[in-house]
């Protein structure tokens, strides 16, 4: 790039060309590069390290891990009732969380009038996101597991009522993400749709909301996978810690009524035993397991993202 | 004439009627033109700006009506006022009437989706859907409830008027964001006029196109006068000057009340004479360029 007349000095003339040093500048760009090297150093570390601990079983017994129940011995125990309950866990969130979560905010962005209520809400909404889940957790306790009618309804300590905890927890991230997407459709769109005579449902569900699902779509998909991840609430919802007896069928629906188990609590039940099989390698390899879950959860969001954006260009 | 603006609408058709039969009695540019739209002490504000203030302005059918004046002045709200696109604008607060054939569309029981299927609308920016040429067309039609068996003449018609079917009668199925700005632009227009309105509303339609562009959009407003009346914002004031019948000039004016700046019409007339003779110093300072 550069050519060999920049290595000699510029002639002197009134106006000084010359390049100078920008040492602020230098700073800065290494200060940010520095940033990212801790953060990916640190995750670097923390993956190779678990990788580590949990290769024993990913090598050994990885299928077998996979479809085992609990048990007493390390070596022949596996995470199936885990892997069964958060995937109805994420199953029951979608079902409830997205659809309750999208209607709101197409309804908060596009119904309701801008005023002091409307703020308010928002607002809260914007808190709730922050509220810890253990405070979740507690609210599915009362009201999902014990709460009158509910309780019944949901069977008490049962994915149901961990679910309605998890999409509880995950609304205001769902509907804060749906949002964000709605309110980026260009004005100009929205306009072209009231101009050819579009009423305000045919100009949101024709033009606002294919417009949108890209955003709505990651945005979810992501509150999934933090939902899939969540320990506390399902600890204090009750979540099985120790055994279960059998191993429902993937297809059996009858389990949301169940006692469970969700493979956050298998980890976090496991690094509390003894025996280096279940403390290290075990909790190791299920941590790799929910990571697979959770990365496959947002690899989908990724292509129904870009296959949506590709329609979005016509 | 079919008009279907009120719900119920059997109480204003006579109404309708008896206007709109004057019409086709006199094209010319005399006093007797019907008027197709008309401002009456409309005042236009947001919240508590008031963007225009007691306009009456006359809109003659088959015409090309534009409306100049500097940055502020608030032509862009009376045009959106003429099909109750300000209604889009939560803090917008419309005062007076806007009489489209008689009817006042800020009548309570006007519907403003219907109105805008009779007010069709041209926006600064071109902003096709992002669906193929063909879907753009056909979209207003389609959720008026055309049958399907009339879309193709509707999309061959509407394309032709526009001066954009022979562009694109290959490839009506592709992408409409594949087309040049000025194409994108003169979509838009047909997509306005595939639902067969009586006005077409253009808001500085050219601002975002080229020279050559915005002359294909001159000639084509030329030719689509004969079915349509034209209402056109803009900034460019040879443009107002080659394709208007009318001029109106409007300013913003130091309101003494409030300290705001508030649009007002300062003059209309016929074109030639805004531009040749006008009646206010103002109106001359600016088309001759003294200020704006």
């Amino acid at each position: 790039m550069a050519s060999p007349s920049v290595r000699k000095r510029l002639p002197a003339t009134t106006f000084n060309l010359t390049r100078r040093m920008d040492v602020k500048g230098r700073v800065f760009e290494v200060a940010l590069l520095m940033a990212v090297a801790v953060t990916l150093g640190a995750v670097a570390a923390l993956i190779s390290q678990v990788f580590f601990d949990a290769w024993p079983v990913l090598s050994g017994r990885f299928g077998q891990f996979l479809t085992s129940g609990l048990g007493s011995r390390p070596e022949i125990s596996g995470i199936a009732q885990g892997l069964r309950g958060t995937l109805y866990l994420c199953f029951i969130v979608a079902v409830v969380a997205f659809p309750l979560g999208i209607g709101s905010a197409i309804y908060l962005e596009q119904y309701a009038k801008p005023g002091r209520l409307t703020r308010f809400v928002d607002l809260n909404i914007r808190n709730l996101a922050g509220v810890p889940s253990v405070v979740y957790g507690i609210l599915g306790l009362t009201v999902f597991v014990k709460g009158p009618f509910v309780g019944a309804i949901t069977g008490g300590r049962t994915p149901l009522a961990a679910g309605l905890t998890l999409s509880a927890l995950v609304l205001p991230l769902v509907i804060i993400a749906s949002v964000e997407a709605i309110r980026s459709v260009p004005q100009e769109l929205i306009e072209a749709g009231y101009g050819v005579g579009a009423t305000q449902s045919e100009v949101i569900r024709h033009h606002v909301l294919p417009y949108a699902i890209p955003g709505i779509l990651t945005g979810t998909l992501l509150s999934m996978a933090r939902a899939a991840g969540e320990a506390a609430p399902l600890i204090l919802v009750g979540t099985t810690t120790g055994f279960l007896t059998n191993i429902p069928a993937w297809w059996d629906v009858g389990q949301v009524r169940e006692r469970f188990t969700a493979m956050p609590i298998i980890i976090t039940s496991w690094v509390r035993q003894p025996e280096t099989g279940f403390k290290v390698e075990g909790a190791a390899a299920a941590i790799i397991v929910l990571m697979l879950v959770v990365v496959m959860l947002n690899s989908v969001a990724i292509v129904l993202r870009s296959r949506f954006e590709k329609r979005r260009q016509g | 004439m079919t008009q279907k603006l009120m719900r119920p609408p059997a109480q204003t058709t006579n109404e309708v009627d008896r206007t709109s039969s004057t019409a086709e009695a006199d094209v010319g540019l005399g006093a007797q033109v019907e008027n197709v739209l008309e401002a009456r002490h409309l005042s236009v504000s947001y919240g508590d700006y008031t963007a225009i203030a007691d306009l009456n302005l006359p809109i003659k059918g088959k015409e090309i009506t534009a409306m100049i004046g500097p940055s502020g002045c608030g032509k862009s709200t009376v045009l959106r006022s003429f099909n109750r696109m300000n209604d889009l604008v939560d803090s917008a607060r419309v005062k007076g009437e806007v009489l489209f054939h008689g009817i006042d569309i800020y009548h309570p029981k006007v519907d403003p989706v219907e109105v805008r299927r009779h007010i069709s609308m041209v926006f600064q920016k071109p902003n096709p859907f992002p669906k193929s040429i063909y879907d753009n067309i056909i979209y207003g039609p389609k959720i008026a409830g055309t049958p399907k068996a009339e879309y193709d003449e509707i999309v061959e018609s509407s394309l032709t008027k526009a001066a954009l079917w022979d562009e694109v009668k290959d490839r009506l199925r592709s992408s409409a964001l594949s087309l040049s700005g000025g194409q994108q632009q003169r979509l838009c227009i047909a997509r306005a006029i595939a639902t067969n309105p009586d006005v077409l509303l253009m808001d500085e339609p050219c601002s975002a196109l080229d020279p050559i562009a915005t002359a294909h959009i001159e000639d084509l407003m030329h030719e689509i006068k004969t079915e349509y009346t034209i209402v056109i914002v803009t900034h460019n004031m040879q443009q107002a000057a080659r394709v208007s019948d009318r001029t109106a000039f409007f300013t913003a004016e130091n309101d003494p009340a409030s300290e705001r700046r508030t649009g007002q019409l300062v003059e209309f007339d016929f074109t030639e004479r805004i531009f040749g003779n006008p009646a206010d110093k103002r109106t001359e300072d600016y088309v001759t360029g003294r200020f704006g």
